[in-house]
């Protein structure tokens, strides 16, 4: 198994910590991970992106030109990593503030409306674990299990009473993420 | 695993200078390295193995507080990144030229200038050839891994103890900001007086005693004969580590016809060319120099009887090449790729590289 992602959107929106997550899970799964931010002079508003590897044999580069899935959180995201995605592969993508949709049709695509699903529960900061629940779904690469083992090494040990929260907006991303396109 | 941690490079030169016994660290924040001291501050050494962490007002104080806490015989060390390093460039001089253990961390950014901030490798030419004056060299290590900026610091401080030349960890903004998996070193304890005394205290100026005379640590000759003797006994050095401390590693090079060179950085995203070169036939392999000085000549040179040609890449405009070429000494053809300016080369450009500079000549 080797899985090259990119979550890409706005700072703030929690883009690096769900890939620090999803890399703490996988390597949870036993899996070699890299995870390379965007670093350039980027603040919270701004765009900002980052690329893990998941994958069952050293990895060699950590930068990607192209991705097996693209997890995109607004317009520009989407704009720039469309056409990134490689033929076959997957584009997850959050609806809100979107008015150009994906239009590629050799890739999976799927929309969740990840900020509405925040709201309803409660809080809008686990925006960025219902995204974490649509990847499962769509990409089954990693188990509920590792997921909150991930969390929990990712998380300070003064946030874990959040680890619950957080698992529920994993199931509330999994339930809601619809497939609006497949190969 | 419960020793397997999620961090980034620079991160991770903290968590090693701790645990190696570092007795102090000096610095002055500059992105992409920042998260070096900021780690250090947040882990607060002071408190648990008495190592000194200070935020120096800039890099000429830092890296003169390095050559200070080194005169006594410690563990010291500074970390910045390409513009900040030409700051220090004096102090590492001075260093040289007295003979003194230390590590530095460079964490490359393009330049020249004020540049930008995402990763270069356009300091090889001032890391390897002397970026002070004076003929110095310095033992310089270049990490590919998070991993290896762990093990480096360590490796590092070892080196530089045993010779009394300064190190440096030749790392950039990629593997400084990346995050991969890591196993942190076991910790050690910092060096107590006595064993400074005991291991160190034919030089050092720690613990003069009644009846031994002063150790005096000057870069300062006043004749030129007492100079040209320590230039002597520098080169005479550097000459032993040249014949000691080569270190590289060989990817797919074994039957090789077509031979990438690349260190740090570049030697990762050249891996996955030779990989998706190998699915197409291609017999292409890569050395990857890990001490950038000493340079692994002899075994690039050694390589030239195998393979039809080479071809370096480099996130700078053609630093490295010249010592590769130096190396070949004209036996086969050397080309050469790189990008600049914080540009990180893709394995698939290298590749096309590789068919019109080298492939169909």
């Amino acid at each position: 198994m080797n899985e090259e992602i990119i979550i890409a959107g706005f700072g703030g929106q929690g883009v690096l910590s769900l890939g620090k997550i999803i890399a703490y899970s996988g390597i949870m799964e036993g899996k070699e991970v890299s995870w390379m931010p965007s670093y350039g002079p980027e603040m919270r508003g701004g765009t900002c992106n980052v690329t893990v590897i998941i994958s069952d044999n050293k990895i060699s580069s950590p930068v990607v030109q192209r991705v097996d899935t693209a997890v995109v959180l607004n317009q520009q995201a989407l704009d720039k990593f469309e056409e990134e995605v490689k033929e076959g592969g997957t584009l997850i993508y959050d609806p809100n503030g979107i008015t150009r949709h994906p239009e590629r049709k050799d890739i999976n695509i799927y929309k969740v409306d990840a900020a509405r699903l925040a709201v309803e529960l409660g809080n809008p900061k686990i925006y960025n674990m219902i995204i974490m629940g649509a990847i499962l779904k769509a990409r089954p690469i990693l188990n509920d299990e590792n997921v909150e083992l991930g969390l929990k090494k990712s998380l300070p040990e003064r946030h874990h009473k959040l680890i619950p929260l957080n698992m529920e907006a994993v199931k509330s991303g999994s339930k809601g993420v619809e497939q609006v396109h497949s190969i | 695993m419960s020793d397997v941690k999620l961090l980034k490079g620079n991160e991770v030169i903290a968590e090693a200078a701790i645990r190696c016994g570092c007795d102090g660290y000096f610095g002055y924040p500059i992105t992409p390295q920042s998260e070096v001291m900021e780690t250090l501050m947040e882990r607060a050494p002071w408190n648990t193995t008495g190592m000194v962490v200070l935020q120096a007002e800039s890099e000429v104080a830092a890296i003169n507080m390095v050559y200070g806490g080194a005169c006594c015989g410690k563990k010291v060390m500074t970390s910045s990144s390409s513009p900040g390093v030409s700051l220090k460039q004096e102090g590492i001089s001075y260093l040289c030229g007295a003979e003194l253990p230390c590590l530095i961390v460079n964490v490359q950014r393009g330049g020249p200038g004020l540049g930008t901030i995402q990763p270069s490798q356009a300091d090889y030419f001032q890391t390897v050839k002397g970026g002070g004056h004076g003929d110095y060299k310095l033992i310089v290590l270049a990490p590919n891994s998070v991993q290896e900026m762990n093990d480096f610091v360590d490796l590092g401080f070892e080196l530089s103890f045993k010779y009394r030349v300064p190190a440096m960890i030749l790392s950039d903004g990629m593997i400084g900001q990346m995050m991969e998996k890591v196993t942190l070193s076991p910790k050690k304890p910092r060096r107590t007086e006595e064993e400074i005394i005991k291991e160190d205290g034919d030089w050092a100026t720690t613990g003069k005693t009644a009846d031994r005379e002063q150790n005096v640590i000057t870069s300062l000759a006043l004749k030129a004969e007492e100079q040209e003797a320590t230039n002597l006994r520098l080169q005479a050095k550097y000459k032993e580590i040249q014949e000691n401390e080569v270190r590289y590693e060989t990817y797919k090079a074994d039957d090789a016809e077509y031979l990438l060179v690349a260190f740090g950085s570049c030697s990762r995203i050249c891996s996955k060319t030779v990989d998706t070169a190998r699915e197409d036939g291609i017999k292409l392999g890569m050395i990857r120099p890990i001490t950038l000085f000493p340079f692994p000549t002899k075994q690039i040179k050694e390589f030239a009887k195998q393979v039809k040609g080479f071809m370096t890449v480099e996130m700078n405009a053609g630093q490295m090449v010249e010592d590769v070429r130096l190396a070949v000494n004209g036996e086969k053809p050397v080309e050469f790729y790189g990008r600049f300016g914080g540009i990180i080369p893709s394995p698939e450009e290298i590749r096309v590289a590789l068919e019109k500079q080298l492939f169909n000549k």
